[in-house]
């Protein structure tokens, strides 16, 4: 039976795991912005990461078909798709819920009724929207969290509805969206699987219809093949599938990083710090990397390692949230928009403002008076980026700069504008010729650090 | 059992000095003593101790307001009257205790100065210290004695003439006007005798750390192993004595292979090796103490220890030449050493005594040892290509000791030692 290992990487803002097999390989990832308690986020994430590897799993199987056949490949990812979906769909219907309750709880007689319309409303109209946009569009791929999906659907809808329910449609949201991310949902991979067979069975049959009435929906080479083809897929599939729903992933060591680590009911020694860690996995994405530069949500490292990706130093900002992805958080808070559209916004702005505040709390201030005097938002975004990047420009001179080749991770380098400055900066400041790595998994590496000490450590 | 016993005596001696020495401070008035504050690095309290008078410490009151929890009142309370966040936490410190009664560690009262005895070396939050005791307590004289900065690395005659010549003119006229005491050269030289003696006791015990395990823990244990040298007792012999009986314990723990003794028992294990720079933490001490206590890790040389005077490179004081003794003293001491002086030092300690890594505790509130800390880090990595790290904390502000981002740091950089050796001993 193979091996695979576990790495879990409790960070403050999203919990993460990767489970690799005796070749470093990444089986699966888990991802989770739950803030329950870790133990909760170590099970979500370590959950997703399993369903994950199932498919990885699968696409090993059915490799000479996915790169054989084009209308094959597209299957197994509309597949993940469809099974993505119906993994929302039970959370929704969990928010739905506890959106019944929420508005019970708090309000009453005639204001309670309008409010539980609106609400119903809303999910009658953002539930097939999002169905829609899993099956037809690339929403599975994008990574989002539950609460990012919904939050921005649920935020235009309440948008278009009379003022005056504004504030209590937001209360009903805040209050109902935390207890359902808090909850671990335990789904049975095999009945959703099947489940999202049928779903795309039905897809299928009724292709055409679909085109018809969206014209918003691409219809492209790999739908025309499958359109005619999908029984037959379906048919040489499902076995495999019924193999890889049952197959049992047994874990044979697992460490665990990240700021909740010592929480985590491992053995002391299978908690490994988050530095290691994340150098590990930098260095095996990419194997001359020399410096690592790492912003997570709560504080920024700077680390040298060898080419063996043995840390020689590092240095912490640990101290001033204006060097971390909190930050940013607080930044998305004061813009009253989500963190994934912090980044695309400050990209659109061709002359940043320089923004001086080097404290989180007090850019507020600084935010507000730089809009009073009619600042575009996208400048200040930008200037806001560039600030929390030349805070870890100044904490990689003291780490003893930077050294070829440069890997930036973490949770931030999600973020388009961090990247083009740390881009912009390392290069003024380094030179030209330094090779920049930034991968899309890179909040994954701490994760996978843990995951490859797993595996050395298993003896 | 023998070496636990042992253990004690030593420790009871210095607690009985300490005792008695505030107890000699609380009744300066009845018994006429007169009292000197000076500050411990470059501190010549031989020359203070041959005029009959006692000398006071106000960093040493500090760190002992730390170490009782006081200190974070009489932070506030001298924040109250003005001093900013930044200051130096030894200052404020001592301020609020002055503004509180001036009550020392043993509950006694601690008397005015008579002598406020200035010795600049390299700090000069001493200078703006004593601005401020000088306006605290008008009319007591103050006497200045400023050491010249290693800048070149070394000590050239006419500094040595330069600081004897404050000592013989600016000093010891001050120190007769007080005490109404004459300049006795040959008690000096009989003090300075004393004090030869504890040096050479002082650098065997450090020394002893070469062993492995080591016996000692020479940063949290070493700071009141040298208790007595920054509390008045250099040249008595009462020093010799405890410096002697410490030694012989120590070399007992030697002969029984044995590891230091922390608060939280012996040491059992010794997993590291570590060479520490700056000065401890004092809010939080046995806390601090208890992390590297749990992670395995001794402390085998710390240049905090040095403060009170550096005897690694050869120096000692000569008896027969007492007072260009106490200025090259002065010159010495670890402050004033240039920082080239310092990273060579450093790494003698990191070869000599067999260190892992090497560690910077960077104190928020002092500019003089934290200055160039990170020069001298990379310097030592780039030299001995070994582990170095960094955490930071506050010498006596307990607001700026985070006992989990030390952890946090501590847990990465002994993790990363442990990697280290695993793949070295491969």
């Amino acid at each position: 039976m193979k091996k695979y290992y576990l790495g879990i990487d409790l960070g403050s803002t999203t919990s993460k795991a990767v489970i690799i097999d005796e070749n470093d390989e990444i089986i699966g990832k888990g991802i989770t912005n739950t803030r329950a308690n870790y133990m909760v986020a170590t099970e979500i994430a370590r959950l997703e990461a399993m369903y994950n590897a199932r498919f990885t799993i699968l696409k090993q199987k059915l490799r000479e078909e996915v790169e054989t056949s084009r209308e094959y490949a597209r299957y197994i990812a509309d597949v993940e798709s469809a099974f993505k979906f119906l993994q929302f769909n039970r959370r929704l219907e969990k928010l739905n819920m506890q959106f019944k309750e929420t508005i019970s709880n708090t309000f009453k007689g005639e204001q309670q009724e309008r409010i539980r319309e609106f609400v119903n409303d809303i999910i009658e109209k953002i539930g097939p929207e999002i169905k829609h946009e899993y099956l037809y569009g690339d929403i599975a791929s994008k990574n989002q969290f539950f609460r990012d999906i919904v939050s921005e659907r649920f935020n235009k809808e309440v948008a278009k509805l009379d003022k005056a329910y504004f504030d209590p449609l937001v209360l009903v949201y805040d209050k109902s969206i935390t207890p359902v991310e808090n909850e671990l949902t335990d789904y049975d991979f095999k009945e959703l699987i099947f489940e999202s067979l049928e779903i795309l069975n039905d897809k299928y049959a009724h292709i055409d219809e679909t085109f018809s009435t969206n014209p918003g929906v691409v219809f492209d080479a790999e739908i025309n093949l499958l359109k005619g083809n999908y029984k037959k897929i379906y048919d040489s599939i499902k076995e495999h599938i019924s193999f890889i729903a049952n197959l049992d992933i047994q874990i044979t060591n697992m460490v665990g990083t990240g700021y909740g680590r010592a929480l985590l009911p491992f053995p002391e020694k299978s908690i490994k710090s988050e530095i290691l860690c994340h150098a590990f996995g930098a260095h095996a994405y990419f194997p001359e990397t020399r410096t690592v530069l790492d912003i997570g949500g709560q504080d920024t490292k700077a680390i040298q390692v060898d080419r063996y990706g043995l840390v020689t130093s590092f240095h912490m900002n640990d101290r001033c949230a204006a060097g971390c992805g909190r930050y940013l958080g607080y930044i998305a808070d004061e813009f009253s928009i989500s963190l994934n559209e912090l980044g695309p916004l400050a990209m659109e702005s061709d002359h940043e403002v320089n923004i001086c505040s080097t404290c989180t709390v007090f850019a507020g201030a600084e935010i507000r008076e730089l809009l009073n005097v009619g600042q575009e938002r996208s400048d200040i975004l930008a200037g806001l980026h560039k600030a929390i990047v030349m805070r870890a420009i100044s904490l990689l001179a003291r780490s003893g700069g930077v050294r070829n080749e440069f890997t930036f991770t973490g949770g931030v380098a999600r973020n388009q504008a961090v990247i083009k400055y740390v881009t912009e900066l390392v290069k003024k400041n380094y030179g030209d010729d330094l090779t920049i790595n930034i991968h899309v998994d890179s909040i994954f590496m701490g994760a996978l650090g843990a995951a490859m000490f797993a595996l050395r450590s298993k003896n | 059992m023998s070496s636990n016993v042992s253990k004690e005596k030593s420790m009871v001696i210095q607690k009985e000095m300490i005792a008695n020495h505030f107890k000699a401070l609380s009744t300066a008035k009845e018994s006429g003593k007169k009292v000197v504050y000076t500050f411990v690095p470059g501190n010549i309290s031989e020359l203070i101790l041959a005029f009959d008078m006692l000398p006071v410490y106000p960093e040493i009151n500090a760190l002992q307001s730390g170490m009782r929890k006081k200190s974070d009142g009489f932070i506030q309370d001298a924040e109250q009257i003005g001093h900013s966040e930044d200051v130096c936490t030894y200052v404020k410190c001592d301020i609020g205790m002055l503004l509180n009664g001036n009550i020392g560690p043993t509950g006694e009262k601690i008397p005015p100065p008579d002598l406020l005895l200035l010795s600049y070396t390299g700090c000069f939050t001493f200078m703006k210290w004593f601005e401020n005791l000088k306006r605290l307590y008008p009319g007591v004289p103050v006497a200045m004695l400023h050491t010249p900065y290693q800048e070149d690395g070394q000590i050239k005659p006419e500094m040595t003439q330069y600081m004897v010549k404050q000592l013989k003119e600016e000093v010891i006229p001050k120190m007769e006007q007080v005490s109404g005491v004459k300049y006795d050269e040959e008690k000096l030289k009989g003090i300075l005798r004393n004090s030869s003696k504890v040096e050479d006791a002082i650098l065997r015990i450090f020394s002893t750390t070469k062993n492995t395990p080591s016996p000692i823990d020479a940063y949290f244990a070493g700071v009141y192993y040298i208790g007595p040298i920054n509390s008045g007792f250099r040249g008595t012999p009462e020093a010799v004595n405890y410096y002697e009986e410490l030694y012989s314990e120590i070399m007992e723990r030697v002969r029984l292979g044995l590891g230091p003794i922390t608060p939280e028992g012996e040491m059992e294990k010794e997993r590291f090796r570590l060479v520490v720079e700056g000065p401890p933490n004092w809010t939080n001490f046995r806390e601090f103490w208890k992390l590297f206590y749990d992670f395995g890790a001794v402390i085998v040389a710390s240049s905090y220890t040095k403060v009170g005077g550096v005897y690694d490179l050869g120096f000692r004081v000569d008896p027969e030449k007492p007072l260009d003794s106490l200025a090259d003293y002065c010159m010495n001491c670890y402050t004033n050493l240039n920082l080239e002086q310092r990273i060579d030092l450093l790494e003698q300690c990191i070869v000599d005594y067999k260190a892992d890594g090497f560690l910077v505790n960077s104190i928020k509130s002092c500019n003089s040892f934290s200055a160039g800390q990170l020069m001298i880090m990379k310097e030592l990595e780039r030299r001995l290509e070994i582990p170095v790290g960094l955490i930071e904390s506050d010498l006596v502000d307990p607001r700026y000791f985070s006992y989990s981002n030390i952890k946090n740091r501590l847990e990465s950089f002994f993790q990363m030692l442990d990697q280290r050796k695993t793949i070295l001993s491969h």
